[in-house]
């Protein structure tokens, strides 16, 4: 599977005409073992994205890939395995200094 | 078990509204919302409101936000964040999710205050990565900062697609086009204008065909449509976008009071099934209000006007009257800036739409409270 991820910093907004973004402590994180950077106060979900990943789970029958969707906690798209606990919502999930963050295939296992 | 007086389910404006008015008349008060941040829908809303004079019109939602927090938080009603409110048992128990517990919550008056959820439209691999709702563009754009992808192809121009489109290129990304299978523009001329002049192409008689992409969306397939909304053989055409953002509407998120058995009304002015409720917003279930987009699909002014309303007369049948006879006045002011609002031509809709639910008679209440 060939996937190109974009440059963190093409995707955070540093100059905005109104906001200012106020980010918290900056931390590692490990997306499929891969340390990646985030930034506290941030939902994993968020941090993933601006790393550029884009699919964060397949499904249990059609292996389709599933990504960010509704980022309110409702849609179930976004599960994955976060520090081995399956079924997270990482949209509604706050970012972790070292958390381990996962894909998930299927239901995922306990 | 924990108690409290008045719960509130939902820390948007409607919520914030009915817990600021209930604790300053008296009422001891939780309000539980699932994100870390209280505001709801106004945090990600960087536009000066319009609102049909409310006091918060040419305010930025966020701003609108921060105020009816600092509002709260002086009534020392008790805030509970990242927590979702996951069920409802008999008799008045919430059951509260956290991601390290569950608990329980009892209490003597229901403010259900959710909010809406987003529409989805029917398309080939509308499941694909990159395909996200409008309200999580503005979540990624305007909370964290970060940009959903390059270029985007916006579904819906009613105003939270042009709005959405228009804060999209404020953060540098490009919009190749708004499609809208409608032959006009839903939304407010000013920011279909403020597009046009960006050069975003707005598409009538336009839907989305497919989304491109194996793993994620490398482009997207629209097409004309005609009168009836059939695609137009021949009228294909790709664009290679890596987002699709859908802004197609919303739903009132009524799950919990269809666990608590209100009686639901589909209304399609009001955005789809709503629990019928009376003009203090009281349900068919005595005790249980709603307040806000939950109630029907409208704007944060009608939101806090509801708000206000459900917050007062909550605690009007929990005390009496004699207990603060400011409660009668508040409802009486918010009804009466509601009745003018919904005369005016954007809550119009939704006016026809409360009237309509009106016609309906409940059932019986299933609990007696
Ligand atoms: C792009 C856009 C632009 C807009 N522009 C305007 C404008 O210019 N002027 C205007 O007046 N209005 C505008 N609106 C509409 C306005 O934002 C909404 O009408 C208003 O926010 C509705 O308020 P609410 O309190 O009913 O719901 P919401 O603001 O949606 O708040 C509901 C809250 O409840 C929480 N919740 C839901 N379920 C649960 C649960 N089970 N447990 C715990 N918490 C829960 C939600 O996460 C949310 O925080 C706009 C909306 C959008 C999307």
């Amino acid at each position: 599977m060939s996937r190109k991820t974009s440059e963190p910093k093409e995707t955070r907004i540093t100059n905005h005409p109104i906001l200012t973004f106020n980010r918290g402590k900056k931390v590692t994180f490990y997306f499929e073992g891969k340390p990646m950077q985030g930034y506290l106060g941030e939902t994993i979900a968020a941090a993933l994205v601006a790393n550029g990943v884009k699919v964060f789970r397949y499904t249990e029958k059609h292996k389709r890939a599933r990504g960010f969707f509704c980022a309110v906690g409702k849609c179930s798209s976004c599960l994955m395995v976060v520090d081995g606990v399956p079924n997270t919502m990482v949209c509604m999930e706050p970012l972790r200094e070292g958390v381990r963050v996962e894909r998930q295939h299927g239901r995922g296992k306990l | 078990m924990k108690h409290t007086e008045i719960a509130i389910v939902g820390g948007g404006p409607a919520g914030l509204s009915a817990g600021i008015v209930a604790a300053r008349l008296g009422a001891q008060v939780t309000v539980i919302d699932d994100n870390p941040r209280l505001g709801g829908q106004l945090i990600k809303q960087t536009h000066k409101f319009f609102g049909s004079r409310t006091h918060y019109c040419g305010t930025r939602g966020v701003d609108i936000a921060a105020i009816l927090e600092q509002e709260l938080r002086k009534t020392g009603a008790e805030i509970v964040l990242n927590t979702t409110v996951i069920g409802h048992f008999q008799p008045n128990i919430l059951g509260l999710a956290s991601s390290q517990q569950f608990t329980k919550l009892t209490y003597d008056r229901l403010i259900i205050a959710t909010g809406a959820y987003e529409n989805n439209v029917l398309f080939e691999n509308n499941d694909l990565p990159g395909v996200y709702g409008a309200g999580a563009v503005q979540t990624l754009m305007n909370v964290y900062g970060i940009r959903p992808g390059k270029r985007v192809l916006m579904i819906g121009s009613g105003n939270i697609g042009l709005i959405v489109s228009y804060q999209l290129l404020q953060a540098d990304v490009e919009v190749a086009a708004v499609v809208e299978a409608l032959p006009y523009i839903g939304g407010y001329h000013v920011h279909a204008a403020k597009l046009r002049r960006c050069g975003v192409p707005i598409l009538t008689s336009h839907t989305i065909k497919a989304a491109l992409g194996k793993e994620y969306v490398t482009g997207a397939v629209i097409c004309r449509v005609n009168r009836k909304f059939r695609p137009i053989k021949g009228s294909e055409r790709k664009l290679k976008v890596d987002t699709i953002c859908l802004a197609v509407g919303l739903s009132p998120l009524i799950e919990l009071l269809s666990q608590i058995d209100c009686y639901l009304v589909y209304i399609p002015e009001l955005g789809g099934l709503v629990a019928w409720h009376d003009e203090n917003l009281q349900t068919s279930v005595p005790g249980v209000y709603v307040a806000g987009d939950v109630s029907g699909i409208e704007e944060a002014s009608t939101a806090i006007l509801e708000g206000r309303i459900a917050g007062a007369h909550a605690f009007l049948s929990l005390k009496g009257k004699e207990a603060n006879p400011e409660a009668e006045a508040i409802i009486r002011d918010a009804r009466r800036e509601l009745a003018v609002i919904r005369q005016g031509p954007f809550g119009e809709k939704a006016a026809r739409g409360k009237r309509q639910l009106q016609q309906y008679t409940p059932a019986r209440p299933v609990i007696q409270q």
